[in-house]
């Protein structure tokens, strides 16, 4: 099928080769990191984790949400998303290409990443958060590959994926679980440390990981000749009203327990990114404006007759997707490390290099999307064309 | 990467001949695939405990000044690196302020005196360790015969959960060539230098202990901190415990810190 992604228009190829330039300049980069080591990055002891982990995060958000489609189709015989299965299942996988890229990234010895199996340590998150990642990623790549060969070929996909498909439900629900709880098992980090911390992780995953969808199957409509369809894209535009409302939910509910409790450790960190903390404040705009994309993304989404206007609903799902990469990237991760254990306030900003080599990631999996879009696209135009 | 690889085992190999017939120092260079079972090769006059532990009694410290030979004994014998650049900083053992040391026990009105006394904070090691807990590889672990919570640098893959999990910011990161904040003169070629990418952080000078010395902070500090066996009824740890009232760090977190603190 790979074929399909070598036949293409020139803009398709322009992008492409656009895409390959970013990659080759982010890869330069990371060539100097490696030399150098992490401190061309703006992580410093207080703030160990930062803009890389930050985008890890959001990303495997993104896999996860790729199950709100699969999930209807394959459990609730929801036909109609028969259709968008597949840019389900590769926005996935090109999600998690880049999840393990940025965990690579950040390693100071990435020589060295295999000692994670070479010493299993069950003990770890870690460990079994690299379990599901790439377990869920081969799910995608044998799912996706397979049932979208079968409908080329015409034929059922073959019966031994039904499980397969099954098991891949769990799965994106496990892979943002063990990613929240890296964090939120973590004694003497209170702002990660509350029960909620993965379930927030989820809502908004599922409202991110279709929001993109719902962009990317408006730009597939206009750009080839595979119309996604009017109901998939409204339906898909129901489940972002749902789980924007719920993050915002939850994350009230956090507010309410730090701020009705008044419990310092849990009240800092997030007076630190909407207040601003001992003078400092670097974060209070961007937590703002996040807050307000997502008020504004659950009125557009809500309200039926913007949701039902395709117009109003892309926006929507634009500010939905700022809105909570600016959440999760931003402030979710070195929220929890500003103030510090010694209750220091170090703050922490992205280097240009770190900011490069991240764009580079991402333009990585971009291309992967190009290219399994491309040949998804092509089989379905085949198909119903 | 190749020279310094080079250099590094030069410096090991004249840090084991220095060190004679029982190379204490082979505990720290590369322990294969065994992490917590790791031997480690000990002199005639090995110190040994069931948990190690510290008391430090702070009354005895006035000023940055009096705190300045212990954190320089220690960071000196340990090529610990020193940078300008704050977010490069490593540091093993430091001074800090009460309300930074113990912010959940930070009354606002407290004894002026104590409050104007500088702190020594450094890794707890302690019996139920968070960060031992979070690393994917055991490259920190708790050592089954005395308790220390070693580094095993030959291991750590720089994912820095560790520092993460660590409720007391013991810990550091080498986020440059540490070579580049050493003077090469004052370089103690019988300690290993660590590559850049790895964490870092005190181990009780476990290559003292090895040799019958005691931590390097301890002997500087002129009998104002006391080192011992916290499982010894006997032992000089628990006689000072006994007779002085001690406060830990962030003890609600049922880490059981092994550093003790007299105010
Ligand atoms: S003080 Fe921190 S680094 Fe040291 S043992 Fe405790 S948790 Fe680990
Ligand atoms: S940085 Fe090293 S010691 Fe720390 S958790 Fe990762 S592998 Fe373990």
């Amino acid at each position: 099928m790979l074929e399909l992604a070598l036949k293409g228009s020139k803009s398709y190829w322009t992008w492409v080769v656009a895409l390959l330039g970013v990659i080759g300049v982010g890869f330069l980069l990371y060539l100097g990191q490696l030399q150098i080591g992490l401190g061309i990055t703006g992580m410093s002891r207080d703030v160990s984790w930062g803009f890389y982990i930050a985008n890890f995060t959001y990303l495997v958000g993104v896999a996860a949400g790729g199950v709100m489609v699969v999930l209807p189709y394959y459990l609730h015989d929801y036909k109609a998303y028969g259709k968008v299965t597949i840019l389900g299942e590769f926005l996935a996988i090109a999600a998690l290409i880049m999840c393990l890229l940025f965990i690579i990234v950040d390693l100071g010895q990435p020589m060295r990443g295999l000692n994670v199996l070479l010493y299993p340590t069950t003990n770890s998150v870690l460990f079994y958060d690299a379990l599901v990642l790439n377990g869920y990623l081969l799910i995608n790549l044998v799912v996706g590959w397979n049932v979208l060969e079968a409908e080329r070929n015409g034929v059922h996909y073959q019966k031994w994926l039904k499980p397969i498909i099954y098991l891949s439900i769990p799965f994106a629900v496990s892979i943002h679980t063990v990613t929240a709880f890296l964090y939120s098992g973590l004694p003497g980090r209170g702002f990660w440390l509350t029960a909620i911390l993965a379930p927030r992780f989820l809502s908004s995953a599922f409202a991110a990981g279709p929001a993109l969808l719902v962009l990317l199957c408006l730009f597939i409509r206009k750009t080839t000749k595979f119309d996604p369809g009017k109901e998939q894209i409204q339906s898909l535009g129901l489940t972002v009203a749902y789980a924007i409302c719920i993050n915002v939910f939850f994350f009230l509910c956090e507010i309410f327990v730090a701020f009705y409790s008044q419990i310092p450790e849990h009240m800092d960190h997030i007076k630190y990114l909407f207040v601003g903390l001992h003078g400092h404040n670097a974060l209070v705009p961007f937590m703002w404006t996040s807050m307000g994309l997502m008020v504004i993304g659950i009125i557009l989404t809500v309200n039926p007759i913007t949701r039902k206007n395709e117009t109003t609903l892309a926006v929507a799902c634009a500010l939905i997707i700022a809105g909570t990469w600016i959440d999760k990237g931003l402030g979710m991760i070195s929220g929890g490390f500003v103030p510090n254990p010694l209750h220091e306030v170090n703050e922490y900003a992205p280097t240009l290099p770190e900011i490069g080599i991240t764009v580079g990631v991402y333009a990585i999996g971009a291309l992967v999307l190009t290219i399994l879009y491309k040949m998804a696209v092509s089989v379905k135009e085949e198909v119903h064309g | 990467m190749k020279s310094s690889r080079r250099r590094f085992m030069k410096l090991a190999g004249i840090a084991a001949l220095g060190l004679g017939a029982q190379p204490a120092i082979k505990a720290i260079a590369p322990a294969a695939g065994n992490g917590p079972q790791t031997q480690f090769s000990q002199g005639p006059n090995v110190l040994t405990a069931r948990q190690w532990a510290m008391v430090i009694d702070t009354r005895r410290f006035k000023t940055t000044e009096d705190l300045e030979p212990m954190i320089e004994a220690c960071h000196k014998l340990h090529n610990v690196p020193h940078f300008e650049e704050k977010n490069h900083e490593i540091k093993w053992i430091w001074e800090t302020h009460f309300h930074n040391a113990f912010p959940d026990s930070a009354n606002r009105f407290i004894s002026e005196e104590a409050e104007h006394r500088p702190y020594l904070v450094l890794c707890n090691h302690c019996q139920n360790p968070p960060c031992v807990r979070a690393c994917p590889t055991k490259a920190t672990f708790k050592r089954d015969s005395d308790g220390v919570v070693m580094m095993d640098m030959h291991r750590c893959i720089g994912c820095r959960f560790c520092m993460a999990a660590c409720p007391y910011g013991s810990r550091s990161f080498n986020f440059v060539e540490p070579l580049k904040g050493l003077v090469e003169k004052e370089i103690n070629l019988k300690y290993p230098r660590r590559m850049k990418g790895v964490v870092e952080k005190c181990t009780f000078c476990v290559e003292r202990l090895a040799e019958g010395q005691m931590p390097a902070c301890v002997e500087a500090s002129g009998g104002a901190i006391v080192f011992g066996d916290l499982e010894d009824p006997e032992s000089e740890v628990r006689q000072v415990l006994r007779e002085n009232f001690t406060i830990r760090r962030k003890q609600s977190l049922g880490t059981e810190p092994c550093v003790y603190y007299i105010v």
